[in-house]
């Protein structure tokens, strides 16, 4: 079905930068801006959400020109719940941002570059065109390039050169896979792509094709041996950016390979085996990785390394139930990993240091606050009945029927290294007393009220989106499960953006 | 044509792959930069080169008659261009204030120790 | 680098070449051209400017910064793509006027979307020039 509405969540943010960048250096009015910019987008993503859970799958060819020869946006079930999430992560980060970053950083553009950010990720979610999946790609780096940089401090810029190295090198692989299709095939549209490459001859060409997609989107997703970067940049921002990087660029990434590797590249077994190996070994490294870090931002760091292989293992395993497990982790994850860093971003308010050391005594000075972070660092753990603990039966369940005892194992251990690190970082930062000789800078408490509430507020809303999506697990799983089915069967997508033009 | 063409596009990913694995910041995005521009004509390439043959239909029939020059891997590199540009330049301004503050090219230098975290 | 020649040769180019990147933007619906390449021309006068008489002396003439130049280019542009939901059609398709109009021909929501490129482009490259000049 046709609908020429549904870019509404890429123009909303569009426009709100727009206005903010004419309202250059009037930060209080910027801010204004952007949680009204967000929360109108948030809202016209709940209404894409239930209109493509309604109807089906809506479409718009651009410019009016028919599909397979203009770009097409389609908004399907993955897609429309990916932008509704992005744009909760995004209307929390910025009531955060609000009084959570430096007056100097909002000077220098803060606002408008994180509403590109967001509208180029809501654009790469919605696109049907895989140029300009890479356009919206390339808005997304530039955005998180300024962001990655804005004060400027040396540490911040050190993590800025290998993230700006990684990933315009990552850019680079995407393109040159984006050039060999389109000489294979001699087109761009997704859809069209699925059925033109069914009748290429040469699959040992498809197959060294679908490697340079593996390898771009593994280095944006921080896959195992490609992941160096992550962890050595992501510390570095102030902490709304590294929420909305944490909890989202990673994940364009896997939204990259589950439609690549669902729609064109029907992954065969060697693709698995890859996908597999890359998986088991992103989870084992990136839990040990977390386990030896002290501070607090450097260990959340890891630990997105460590469950993207979650993810990567779904897809590798590619069955109904290991995509519908793939898609509710991305879900969970994309709450909680932004909620993660937000609440990194509280703890230095409240200490003045993020060093594990240095830390302590939290829960005796804030109880209610820490209970709130609690909520959330057991739903990242996985205990029943929290969000993360559903996903992770699904996998478990896939991996055994399957017989990928290696993945089973680096589950278990995954699921352990993370309740250890987490329960370690509970008790030294939140249960131990404060350590002696350490004097507390606490931030947080001569602040006015209202922006003491705004910093805890964003928390809560994360915390209570991941408390629906594990207490209300059934309808979640629902979603789940139509995407997957749409994943595994990709007519419905083909014919919707086609239509009667195969 | 082609071949000539498929020589450059090796030498260009040759030397910026070389170029990548050096030390020296500047040489990093000489490399990049190398890479980039490997792209493009790999694009250009893939998209059958013909000589002037314009995409444009004679007034007198409906459809193409003969082969003609593809317009859309054009679109892609002049796309690919501004993006590059964009990103190089930002790279730029990176690099410069990166030396201004850490006094070297070298990106061992890069590595501030743990404890100096905030 | 102080050069009489190049001095008084910009003098007379920088008009010229601003009115030949205006032919360019005008000519792009039908004629290779368009904003981009307007944009690129436009700025590379004020370049050559900048190389005769110095960053600074740019700047003065140009009165405004060339960022400010960013958001208007960019609000004309997204404006000219979301007006056809107005009327009913996708984003992006260009609605036209009935009557050409003399000299510059048809006139369409394309002209502004190209309007808006070539400020955007004018405003882009010389603040990453002027940014890197005036750092060194």
């Amino acid at each position: 079905m046709i609908d020429n509405h549904i870019l509404g969540p890429v123009f909303i943010h569009l426009f709100t930068a727009i206005i903010q960048l004419i309202c250059w250096r009037k930060t209080v009015t910027q801010r204004f801006l952007s949680v009204g910019g967000s929360l109108l987008g948030l809202l016209l993503a709940f209404r894409l959400f239930s209109r493509v859970e309604e109807n089906g799958i809506l479409t718009m060819n651009a410019a009016n020109w028919d599909a397979p020869f203009g770009i097409v946006f389609v908004a399907d079930l993955l897609s429309v719940t990916l932008v509704l999430l992005t744009s909760i992560a995004g209307f929390a980060v910025s009531i955060f941002s609000s009084v959570g970053l430096s007056r100097q950083r909002m000077l220098y553009g803060y606002f408008p570059i994180f509403h590109f950010l967001i509208m180029g990720l809501n654009g790469a979610f919605l696109t049907g065109d895989i140029f300009n999946l890479y356009v919206f790609f390339e808005v997304i780096i530039i955005a998180s390039f300024v962001l990655m940089t804005l004060g400027g401090r040396k540490a911040q810029l050190e993590g800025a050169v290998k993230y700006m190295a990684m990933n315009i090198l990552a850019s680079t692989f995407f393109l040159t896979g984006i050039a060999i299709l389109y000489g294979i095939t001699g087109t761009l549209n997704m859809a069209d792509l699925a059925i033109k490459i069914q009748a290429v001859q040469n699959k040992t060409l498809i197959g060294i094709t679908s490697c340079f997609f593996i390898i771009g989107f593994g280095i944006k997703s921080a896959v195992f041996p490609l992941y160096y970067w992550l962890p050595s940049s992501y510390h570095t921002p102030p902490s709304a950016v590294a929420a909305t990087f944490g909890g989202l660029l990673t994940k364009v990434g896997i939204y990259a390979l589950l439609r690549v590797f669902s729609l064109i590249f029907i992954p065969d077994d060697f693709t698995r085996t890859l996908l597999m190996v890359m998986a088991v070994f992103t989870i084992v490294t990136g839990g040990f990785g977390a386990l030896i870090k002290t501070n607090v931002r450097r260990l959340f760091s890891y630990l997105i390394v460590c469950h993207i292989g979650f993810m990567i293992g779904g897809i590798a395993l590619f069955s109904q139930v290991a995509l519908m497990g793939t898609v509710f982790y991305l879900i969970h994850d994309i709450m909680v990993k932004t909620n993660m860093f937000l609440i990194a971003g509280v703890i230095r308010q409240l200490r003045g240091t993020l060093d594990m050391n240095k830390l302590g005594g939290l829960y005796k000075d804030y109880p209610k606050i820490s209970l709130l972070i609690a909520l959330v660092l057991f739903s990242l753990v996985g205990i029943p009945p929290l969000s993360g603990f559903w996903p992770k039966i699904l996998l478990f369940q896939e991996a055994f029927t399957q017989q990928q005892y290696f993945f089973v194992i680096a589950l278990i251990i995954g699921s352990f290294v993370t309740m250890y690190v987490i329960a370690n970082m509970w008790a030294q930062v939140f249960w131990k007393n404060t350590p002696e000789g350490v004097t507390i800078d606490d931030r947080f408490k001569p602040m006015q009220l209202y922006r003491k509430l705004l910093m805890i507020l964003p928390i809560a809303i994360l915390a209570a989106a991941t408390l629906y999506i594990g207490l209300n697990a059934e309808r979640v799983v629902h979603v789940a499960e139509q995407i997957s089915n749409e994943l595994m069967d990709t007519t419905p997508y083909i014919n919707a953006v086609l239509g009667t033009n195969r | 044509m082609e071949l000539l063409l498929i020589l450059v596009i090796g030498l260009l990913y040759a030397g910026g792959v070389y170029l990548i694995l050096r030390r020296s910041m500047v040489k990093l995005l000489l490399g990049i930069m190398l890479l980039g521009n490997a792209t493009n004509i790999l694009i250009f390439l893939l998209g059958k080169i013909t000589k002037a043959k314009p995409p444009v239909i004679d007034e007198s029939y409906k459809i193409f008659q003969d082969i003609y020059a593809d317009p859309i891997p054009q679109a892609l590199i002049l796309t690919a261009i501004v993006i590059s540009f964009g990103l190089t330049s930002f790279a730029i301004v990176l690099l410069k204030r990166v030396y201004a503050l850490v006094d070297s090219d070298d990106l061992d230098d890069l590595n501030t120790p743990e404890e100096e975290d905030l | 680098m102080k050069s009489a020649i190049l001095q008084t040769a910009t003098r007379y180019l920088l008009p010229i070449l601003l009115l030949f990147s205006f032919f360019l933007l005008l000519r792009g619906h039908y004629y290779p051209g368009g904003g981009f390449v307007g944009g690129l021309v436009a700025s590379i006068a004020f370049v050559l400017h900048s190389f005769a008489n110095g960053t600074e002396s740019t700047m003065k003439i140009l009165r405004y910064k060339p960022i400010s130049l960013i958001p208007i280019g960019l609000g004309i542009s997204a404006l000219s793509v979301v007006i056809p939901l107005l009327f009913g059609l996708p984003p992006m398709t260009g609605l036209w006027f009935e009557q050409p109009i003399p000299v510059i021909g048809m006139i369409g929501s394309s002209l502004f979307f190209d309007l808006g490129v070539y400020f955007v482009v004018i405003g882009v490259v010389l603040t990453i020039l002027f940014t890197i000049s005036l750092e060194g």
